[in-house]
């Protein structure tokens, strides 16, 4: 394997992903990654130095209109989802101290 | 004969003329539902009170003639990834497994505005992410062919539900191969549209830049039916695209004289199964009997779609998934230790294995000191990619080959190797990069009574091409239906 991934990649790209993984996971992760780019280092046979980066195969360009609630009032479906609900709101551990 | 070996136009035909009512259709698809989900698992959700009052209420639309489309009437499944008000959406994922949405996708509701009757949700590779219908959440689909088989993926629940009978037609969606390549599994048809043809709004978001709504159906006819109905322009995608044409339908003729089709060697070489290449290359020559122009040529750079798909698809996934986080729906953690904690606890519980790996890598793709090598260099290769198939578009008006390499593995092989099961996209992966619209359609079964899939490859916008072919080579085969079809 061509890749190496340390252990402080895993842990940053799992702070960035917002994944807890378990040791075992981790190693795991490590191996698939380290694979992966191995596999995705083919792309370097391609001379692309010339080729700007195409994100989309269509030219998109944004699209203005005014500002209209079309949709109605959805509060009450919205907050039947709610994991933890306190009448009109969402229920979130504290996020200041 | 069984109102569910119907196709999806015939049986409209019938409730059309009176001859069948909407309620009847309904029922007769919940009744081969109740008998066949045992076996064969294509459905996470299925309503049936709610499928029942609502064929009522269109029964009573088509007398009154509010409804008069060829489909009004017509039972309807829709994969789990696109969002129905009122009905459980799961993404085959634990962490919306409880996710009723409050609006529908634009796609099911031009279906509804059409007539059509929602059965229920089919089940699909945890959010899209997989060939086989496996990393479902929610149990593996079996192939209504040979259930030791998978349907393949990720809309594997929509093919196989429309394989067994179970609904008369399907919408699946397709990020590298998701309708194709199960279609070509389950021995059924599917297109994968033009790429903003189809509104993604509300369709649960895996890799943006490559999602397609498509339909799935019995043959050529319903799927261009089904596609004149789904496919709008809508303000709220915004890469949506406003065609200059909406009808395809107009297409289904049997005519193919002087088309002009390109086979790529490219598409041949090692990994291709000599009885898939056999069928495919039969199916060729059926086309150049009825006077098409059949050449082979070098379309290039195949091996190079799959890497970059990987980059760009896990890329955009890691950033369409960063939303699930436990805090206005889906699933939360039972315990934890404040709020970033929370997220990534239920992330980390919520998500499966798959969807974690790929997560991973598309945060690693995006990281600083990363993105220009991986993520920039895979956008570069796609528009080399897209190059490609502009030169190939030149010479031909549709490419043909495989929508898959294989026909479908057993069970349990797949998802131990990632690079592995990755490769068995390789044909269908690069017309998403692309955009292009790509159908797969049956063109034979293998020794081990196994389909085999045709695909055919337009230029975009250029749909019509593509169903016309098919339509054309639909036209020299029975339509085969599959064993647990009775």
């Amino acid at each position: 394997m061509a890749n190496i991934i340390s252990d402080e990649t895993i842990e940053y790209v799992g702070i960035l992903a917002k994944l807890e993984l378990s040791a075992e996971e981790k190693e795991r992760a490590k191996k698939d990654i380290g694979e992966m780019l191995d596999y995705i280092d083919k792309l370097n046979e391609l001379d692309t130095s010339a080729v700007e980066p195409m994100s989309h195969v269509f030219p998109y360009h944004n699209v203005f209109r005014e500002d209209v609630v079309v949709n109605g009032d959805g509060r009450d479906k919205s907050l039947a989802n709610a994991p933890e609900r306190k009448e009109d709101s969402f229920v979130v551990p504290r996020t200041i101290s | 004969m069984s109102l569910m070996s119907l196709t999806a136009v015939e049986l409209g035909k019938k409730i059309k003329a009176k001859e069948v009512s909407a309620v009847e259709a309904a029922q007769a698809a919940l009744d081969a539902i109740e008998k066949k989900e045992a076996t064969v698992n294509s459905f996470v959700t299925v309503d049936k009170e709610k499928a029942l009052s609502r064929a009522r209420e269109v029964q009573a639309g088509i007398e009154s003639g509010i409804y008069t489309n060829p489909l009004a009437g017509v039972p309807v499944a829709i994969k789990d990834n696109m969002c129905t008000d009122g009905m459980l959406t799961t993404c085959s994922s634990k962490i919306l497994g409880n996710f009723v949405p409050n609006y529908t996708s634009e796609a099911v509701l031009n279906l509804v505005k059409a007539g059509a009757v929602i059965l229920g949700k089919t089940n699909m590779d945890e959010f899209a992410m997989g060939s086989t219908t496996e990393t479902s959440a929610f149990g593996a689909t079996k192939n209504p062919w040979n259930p030791e088989h998978v349907p393949g993926g990720s809309s594997g629940g929509s093919c196989a539900a429309v394989a067994a009978e179970e609904c008369s037609y399907a919408l699946g969606s397709d990020t590298g191969g998701s309708i194709r390549q199960p279609s070509s599994f389950c021995g059924v048809t599917g297109i994968k549209p033009t790429y903003g043809s189809v509104s993604r709004y509300g369709l649960i978001a895996y890799g943006s830049s490559l999602d397609q709504i498509g339909p799935v159906a019995k043959d050529v006819t319903d799927c261009a039916t089904i596609l004149e109905v789904i496919a709008s322009y809508d303000k709220k995608d915004s890469t949506s695209v406003e065609r200059k044409e909406y009808d395809f339908t107009s297409a289904l003729q049997d005519d193919v004289k002087g088309l002009k089709i390109g086979i790529p060697k490219d598409y041949f070489g090692e990994g291709l199964d000599t009885e898939v290449k056999d069928a495919v290359l039969a199916a060729a020559k059926e086309l150049e009997k009825k006077g098409a122009v059949v050449e082979e040529f070098d379309l290039s750079l195949v091996e190079y779609a799959i890497p970059a798909y990987y980059v760009i698809a896990c890329a955009e996934a890691s950033s369409n998934l960063a939303r699930f986080d436990g805090v206005k729906y889906g699933y939360r953690t039972e315990d934890f230790n404040g709020l970033h904690n929370m997220y990534k606890k239920t992330r980390s519980e919520g998500f499966g294995t798959e969807v974690k790996r790929r997560i991973m890598l598309g945060s690693f793709v995006l990281s600083s000191g990363y993105y220009d090598a991986y993520y920039l260099k895979a956008l570069r290769t796609k528009a080399l990619i897209k190059q490609a198939f502009d030169k190939a578009f030149e010479k031909y008006d549709v490419i043909l080959g495989p929508a898959a390499p294989t026909t479908a593995p057993r069970i349990g092989e797949s998802l131990s190797d990632p690079i592995k099961m990755y490769l068995g996209d390789i044909y269908t992966i690069s017309v998403n990069l692309a955009g292009l619209p790509g159908i797969s359609l049956p063109c034979g079964l293998d020794a081990k009574g196994l389909p085999i899939g045709l695909q055919l490859i337009g230029n975009c916008f250029e749909e019509k091409k593509i169903i016309r072919a098919a339509y054309a080579f639909e036209q020299t085969r029975e339509f085969v239906h599959s064993p647990l079809s009775e």
